[in-house]
């Protein structure tokens, strides 16, 4: 059995990544690998050019 | 489990005439949503879907880093979480509980577990299995042609009430509010300022960014008591309910016509922040109070004569409450961007199944918050005052004539404790939403004195997130219009072409905006026409997925399991075909939309009762269309399986062919 530290470890790790993917920093960072590109300001407003593209069609949920 | 289960559901059931502990409905709703899941879930998967783990999702076989991305199911179920929770879950069970606490929970259980939970798993998996096609595109293929088109109407239907609905919703809560403007238009700056700190000092950490949004968005709550305690600087902010319709519909437009993502997408992020947040921090704030429920089990307005909207609890329970129990909308989620995400096919049932049961836990919630005021206070601020009257002794005489106690001074000292000057006649269910929020927030942290901050904190939240389905909604509308009109003239469906995007931007605003104005306008508050619009044009898209859902089980030779989903079908075709024809056709003026011009039109000296007499014919018209187009579906729907089933067409199903998953072998290395 796991002890309770790394249950939590985890827990807290998958929630991260989950926070990460709702607010598109995973998005972001698998954009960065894609283009083989460091961070910079021109490159996120790459980033948010192609993600306004698809994410504008998407409908929200009432 | 099941002992307990049914232990709690006795407790709700049979407690009457004295208050009942809130945690006697979370206990119900923890065993049945452990028993569904663990027992009804896992049979539709083993035995209907019949989940492979050997198969590649597109996830994998199309991977891109783009759209499709295999993702850890965890992530996938908060992804998709974050993206069927709305203000639909919190408002539909605060209108509903004018029926007592118990036709709504009975509701949000059953409907989640039997219904809703069943639609959006197996509307999931079936994407899954097509490539993450959409609702429409499935319906197209598998029903035919005429399917595709329903689908298409119902959706755009759905989408124009569902903004005018919730614009509504946030005029209500708003109007005569200084505090709750300010508050509103502070977060324009703030969202502002993280649009900039995201692009030029820290590009792409959206979570810092968001975290400083939200402290910001703290600071303006506390600054709005100061604006709202001033007199020189209150009236600035101090908006009738039309000057906030007006400005809602210019911000709808500007959303979806300018390029101004500097101000929308931070303020997406931090909406969505705030709503994780807040539907956390409420959990933690019933489990920490456990407070009473004052509402009874059952109120007299069972019998169809309820203040808040006029019907009878079958069918009007069950289309107040859509998201919480089954929603339409929720397939397109499903059938969207999730299932380009999903890493193995057993993933589905924890991402579909399970998603919708956190959501109904949330309308849990909503309805622990409504019923947790005295039910007095709950129908003073719920009830129209073209029924309760608008001077605060008249409305508090008619409301403590049905039963429900409740006086003048109380809900003036109710008022000044939130910081409002009045709660009467704030329909809509953000206010009663929000009091209750503050009734729990404040009884776990901070007490009274942070009682008028924690209802405005309620406030923001709603209003921030409903404003963010109002901008995106009107821009995901205005992308429909333009693909469809693109058929006619292509130059109109170039989503760059600035001529095409002003004319369809216009033609979508104006077509929510003239449903706003309408129940701006309407005596009764709007929300007595417009939800029970929206809830019908919402299960009535559910129809549809259930429909393309039982076509693709009866074409995979499953019939003998197609009750799964043809029973909701069947429960949902009862209820909005009911409620429709109802609201069309009843002579009661209050539910019928036609009685209701014919009342107006026996007294022609009512100012603006043509517009009245139009609106209502329009709304008429809307929901016969509506129901009209369901009915197509539905028959030809019906054809097919019978000619499937009796062997006279021959079942062709449009999954994509069976690729063995590389990812079940590299787990095992």
């Amino acid at each position: 059995m796991k002890p309770v530290w790394t249950t939590m470890r985890h827990a807290a790790k998958t929630l991260r990544a989950a926070l990460r993917e709702i607010f598109d920093e995973a998005a972001y960072e698998r954009f960065l690998r894609r283009q083989n590109v460091p961070s910079s300001t021109s490159v996120y407003a790459d980033f948010r050019r192609e993600i306004e593209s698809s994410k504008a069609r998407r409908p929200r949920c009432c | 489990m099941a002992l307990l289960a049914a232990i709690a559901f006795a407790a709700i059931a049979l407690h009457r005439g004295e208050p009942i502990n809130a945690m006697w409905l979370v206990m119900a709703a923890f065993c049945t949503y452990a028993l569904g899941y663990r027992f009804y879930s896992k049979f539709v998967a083993a035995k209907l879907l019949a989940l492979d783990a050997q198969r590649a999702t597109p996830a994998e076989r199309l991977e891109n880093g783009r759209d499709f991305v295999p993702t850890n199911k965890w992530v996938v179920f908060g992804h998709h979480f974050a993206a069927i929770a709305g203000p639909g879950p919190l408002v539909g069970p605060v209108l509903a509980a004018q029926f007592g606490y118990l036709p709504g929970t009975i509701w949000i259980l059953i409907g989640a577990i039997f219904g809703g939970c069943v639609q959006d798993f197996v509307i999931l998996l079936f994407s899954v299995r097509r490539d993450g096609k959409s609702l429409t595109e499935m319906a197209r293929e598998e029903i035919g042609r005429l399917g595709g088109f329903v689908a298409y109407v119902a959706i755009i239907s759905i989408i124009v009430i569902l903004l005018a609905v919730c614009a509504l919703v946030v005029v209500n809560a708003l109007k005569a509010s200084p505090w709750g403007v300010f508050t509103i238009a502070m977060t324009v700056p703030i969202a502002v300022l993280m649009g900039v700190y995201l692009r030029r000092l820290r590009p792409g950490k959206v979570l810092e960014s968001s975290l400083l949004g939200f402290v910001l968005v703290l600071m303006a709550i506390w600054a709005g008591q100061w604006v709202s305690h001033s007199a020189s600087v209150a009236p600035w902010f101090t908006w009738s309910a039309t000057t906030l319709a007006v400005v809602i519909i210019l911000y709808g437009f500007a959303a979806s016509a300018l390029p101004i993502w500097l101000l929308l997408a931070p303020r997406d992020y931090l909406s969505t922040f705030v709503k994780l947040g807040t539907i956390g921090l409420l959990a933690l704030g019933i489990l920490a109070l456990h407070p009473t429920l004052r509402m009874p089990a059952l109120t007299r307005f069972v019998d169809g004569t309820g203040p808040i909207f006029a019907g009878k609890v079958f069918p009007f329970a069950f289309i107040t409450i859509a998201c919480g129990a089954i929603s339409g909308f929720h397939s397109l989620i499903s059938s969207g961007t999730t299932p380009k995400m999903i890493r193995r096919e057993p993933e589905t049932r924890m991402v579909g199944y399970g998603a919708m049961i956190a959501e109904s836990m949330v309308a849990i919630m909503a309805t622990i918050a409504a019923c947790v005021l005295q039910p007095g206070t709950y129908f003073a601020i719920n009830s129209p005052a073209g029924i309760v009257g608008a001077a605060p002794e008249a409305a508090a005489a008619k409301i403590s004539s049905w039963g429900f106690a409740v006086n003048a001074a109380d809900m003036h000292a109710l008022a000044q404790s939130v910081g409002e000057q009045t709660l009467y006649n704030r329909t809509g269910g953000a206010p009663a939403f929000a009091v209750g929020m503050a009734h729990i927030f404040s009884s776990t942290l901070g007490g009274q004195t942070l009682m008028a901050i924690w209802y405005h904190f309620a406030i923001m939240f709603e209003a921030l997130f409903i404003l963010t389905v109002l901008d995106a909604g009107t821009r995901v509308g205005r992308f429909m219009i333009q693909d469809a009109l693109s058929h006619v003239w292509k130059p109109i469906g170039r989503t760059s072409w600035y001529p095409s995007i002003l004319a369809t931007s216009a033609l979508i605003v104006a077509a929510w905006g003239c449903f706003l104005w309408q129940g701006v306008k309407d005596p009764l508050g709007g929300i007595n026409s417009l939800w029970p619009l929206f809830g019908i044009a919402n299960q009535l898209l559910a129809t549809v997925a259930l429909c393309v859902a039982t076509t693709i089980v009866v074409k995979m030779r499953k019939a003998r399991f197609a009750p799964v989903t043809l029973i909701p079908l069947a429960w949902l075709v009862s209820v909005t075909f009911t409620a429709s024809w109802q609201k069309i056709w009843d002579p009661n003026p209050r539910i019928g939309f036609l009685a209701h011009a014919r009342q107006l039109a026996a007294s022609p000296n009512l100012s603006g009762a043509s517009r009245l007499i139009f609106n209502d014919r329009l709304d008429a018209l809307v929901t016969g269309l509506l129901m009209l187009l369901v009915a197509m579906i539905l028959i030809e729907s019906v054809f097919l399986w019978a000619r499937v089933l009796s062997g006279r067409q021959q079942a062709v199903i449009k999954e994509s062919p069976f690729v063995m998953t590389r990812l079940a072998t590299e787990e095992q290395a």
